[in-house]
């Protein structure tokens, strides 16, 4: 009750806050737009569906670009977890490739894939993809090593080893991996939408900008954390919640 | 109990000069043992697990290679309940390891049912120290994982799971989580999910060494009375003597780097034994005396220099150490 009563006064107090300043009118409502102007264009942009439509454009580009690199990501970091040779080569190299923004992919994906949405889900796997692998490398490496005598012990060998002993034994140090994957996959799509004009929730926030429409800009803007916020809040710390339940762990405070 | 190593030569038709490594005051014992072939042809009956001149090494930080185990020499019968004594690091969990299948061994051969051993099976199955149940699975599905990898049918899986877990008296706790269990329902579950692959042999690595006193006297009770009722053949790996002679139907003491049979003790006390029974205390004694030689080694080792803790004649208490 307390935590929600705080959540209330903090909320107020900035929505106060910005209603203050867009009344006392120092900037044109065209740059700082009211909260009122905002929740118009909100209502005006699910009313007409385009906010709809470039959610689902936005979500399920996203969602193929993060399986894709879930799946990679988990064979290149338990390859380079288990073989000394890729950890010494392949490891340094994530590790570098880690402080590219992955933007700085899309002239190139420009070049092999065309414009179009090949070049964005490139763009989106190469923002997640080597969090996911060193999540995945980090976990098999901090995982009890006796899980896997356990299941080598009772008969789980090859792949079925791999899916009900290694993967789930390992999968309380990789989630915080997979979530940061998963921020980093939906930052890179609506950079690369913003780019690429076609539908998306980045191109409607371009759009904004390029009607001189700040209310709508802000819009987006909002729809952008808030969805991000959701599959974290909902998604991901259900996951961890269920993990911690299962394995008896302290919930993180 | 100075029949010790005499028993053997009844039981294990073994060469002659490995069969009284005792009684030779020779701590190799074994070094004049026959090839492993002999002992398998001259043999009535096939032992369940056979080790012949097992050797382990590895390569230590310094370059050097570090004998682990040398020349190990073992028979096991079917049925029989075999307890493993040595001071901490002489390599008598790697012996299970090794059994199971889950390391290889530098040289010599294992042979279970006469077959070698190429990797980990579910005929052998191990219990860990630390029981090494999936967190992540219920108490049902963790008994039920061995049976699921070897393709079991779910229905016979369910049948069976139920049977283990009423056979450790957990059968209310089957959708628990194993973080809800306290350490001995833990460790009762680990034998639970171990025989419910069925396996003959069956492998324990100081499995209640983490429990408390009168939670292992409980263990011990349940183990003993799992065993005759099933009838496998257990190897059952402690630091603890007085267990080791409350369980087993013959223990043998290992030596402290490199890990060699010193000796072997047939126990033959009636079941069911009781820890603080005298005969038990007095053959534990006797089996300490031998023990406390190789502690002291132990210790001598790990203190290479300065105070030299001394295990002294005759305390009780080191049992315990």
């Amino acid at each position: 009750m307390k935590r929600a009563a705080r959540y209330i006064i903090f909320y107020a107090a900035l929505f106060g806050l910005w209603t203050l300043l867009a009344e006392l009118k120092i900037w044109p409502p065209y740059l700082f737009p009211t909260p009122w102007g905002v929740g118009e264009a909100l209502y005006a942009g699910f009313q007409d569906h385009s906010y709809w439509i470039a959610i689902r454009v936005s979500m399920e580009r996203v969602l193929i670009g993060y399986a894709i690199s879930v799946v990679l990501g988990m064979f290149l970091g338990l390859g380079v977890a288990s073989n000394k040779f890729l950890e010494d080569t392949m490891g340094g190299l994530l590790v570098s490739l880690q402080s590219l923004p992955s933007i700085c992919w899309w002239p190139l994906a420009l070049l092999w894939f065309g414009l179009n949405q090949n070049a964005i889900l490139f763009v989106v796997v190469m923002g997640s993809l080597l969090s996911v692998t060193l999540a995945m490398e980090d976990g098999r490496k901090q995982m009890p090593k006796i899980f896997g005598q356990a299941g080598r012990n009772l008969g789980a060998k090859g792949f079925k080893l791999f899916w009900y002993v290694l993967l789930p034994a390992s999968l309380p140090f990789i989630v915080s991996g997979l979530k940061q994957g998963w921020a980093f996959a939906w930052r890179s799509l609506i950079t690369a939408e913003m780019l690429y004009l076609s539908l998306g929730l980045g191109q409607v926030l371009m759009m904004g900008r390029d009607l001189n429409d700040m209310s709508a800009v802000i819009a987006v803007m909002i729809l952008i954390i808030a969805i991000g916020y959701v599959v974290d809040g909902i998604v991901f710390k259900g996951m961890e919640r269920r993990l911690q339940n299962k394995w008896g762990l302290t919930p993180a405070t | 109990m100075s029949t010790r190593a005499h028993h053997l030569s009844v039981q294990f038709p073994v060469p002659v000069d490995s069969r009284f490594p005792a009684l030779a005051g020779d701590a190799r014992g074994k070094s004049a043992s026959v090839s492993a072939g002999s002992v398998q042809a001259v043999s009535p009956e096939t032992p369940k697990v056979g080790l012949s001149r097992i050797c382990l090494s590895y390569p230590t930080q310094s370059g050097e290679r570090l004998l682990a185990l040398d020349d190990i020499n073992l028979q096991v019968h079917t049925g029989e309940f075999l307890c493993i004594v040595g001071p901490s690091g002489c390599g008598k969990s790697t012996l299970l390891h090794l059994i199971a299948g889950l390391h290889r061994q530098t040289s010599g051969q294992i042979l279970v049912d006469g077959k070698p051993v190429q990797g980990p099976g579910t005929d052998r199955i191990m219990i860990f120290q630390e029981h090494a149940l999936f967190p992540w699975l219920t108490v049902g599905r963790n008994v039920e994982f061995g049976m699921k990898m070897k393709g079991v049918p779910k229905a016979e899986r369910a049948e069976k799971t139920l049977h283990y877990l009423r056979l450790v008296h957990l059968q209310k706790f089957k959708d628990s989580y194993i973080h809800q269990l306290s350490g001995g329902m833990r460790q009762r579950v680990a034998i639970a999910r171990a025989l419910a692959t069925e396996p003959d042999v069956l492998l324990m690595d100081e499995p209640f060494g983490a429990l408390d006193a009168q939670t292992r006297d409980l263990l011990h009770d349940e183990l003993e009375r799992i065993w005759s009722e099933t009838g496998r053949t257990i190897i059952f790996v402690t630091h603890n003597v007085r267990e080791a002679v409350r369980l087993g139907d013959r223990v043998v003491l290992l030596t402290f780097r490199p890990g060699r049979v010193k000796s072997e003790f047939p126990v033959e006390l009636p079941r069911p034994r009781h820890l603080e029974n005298p005969d038990v205390a007095r053959a534990a004694r006797e089996i300490l005396d031998e023990l406390r030689e190789e502690i002291n080694h132990s210790l001598d080792v790990e203190y290479n220099e300065g105070v030299k803790p001394r295990i002294k004649v005759g305390v009780e208490g080191a049992l315990r150490v």
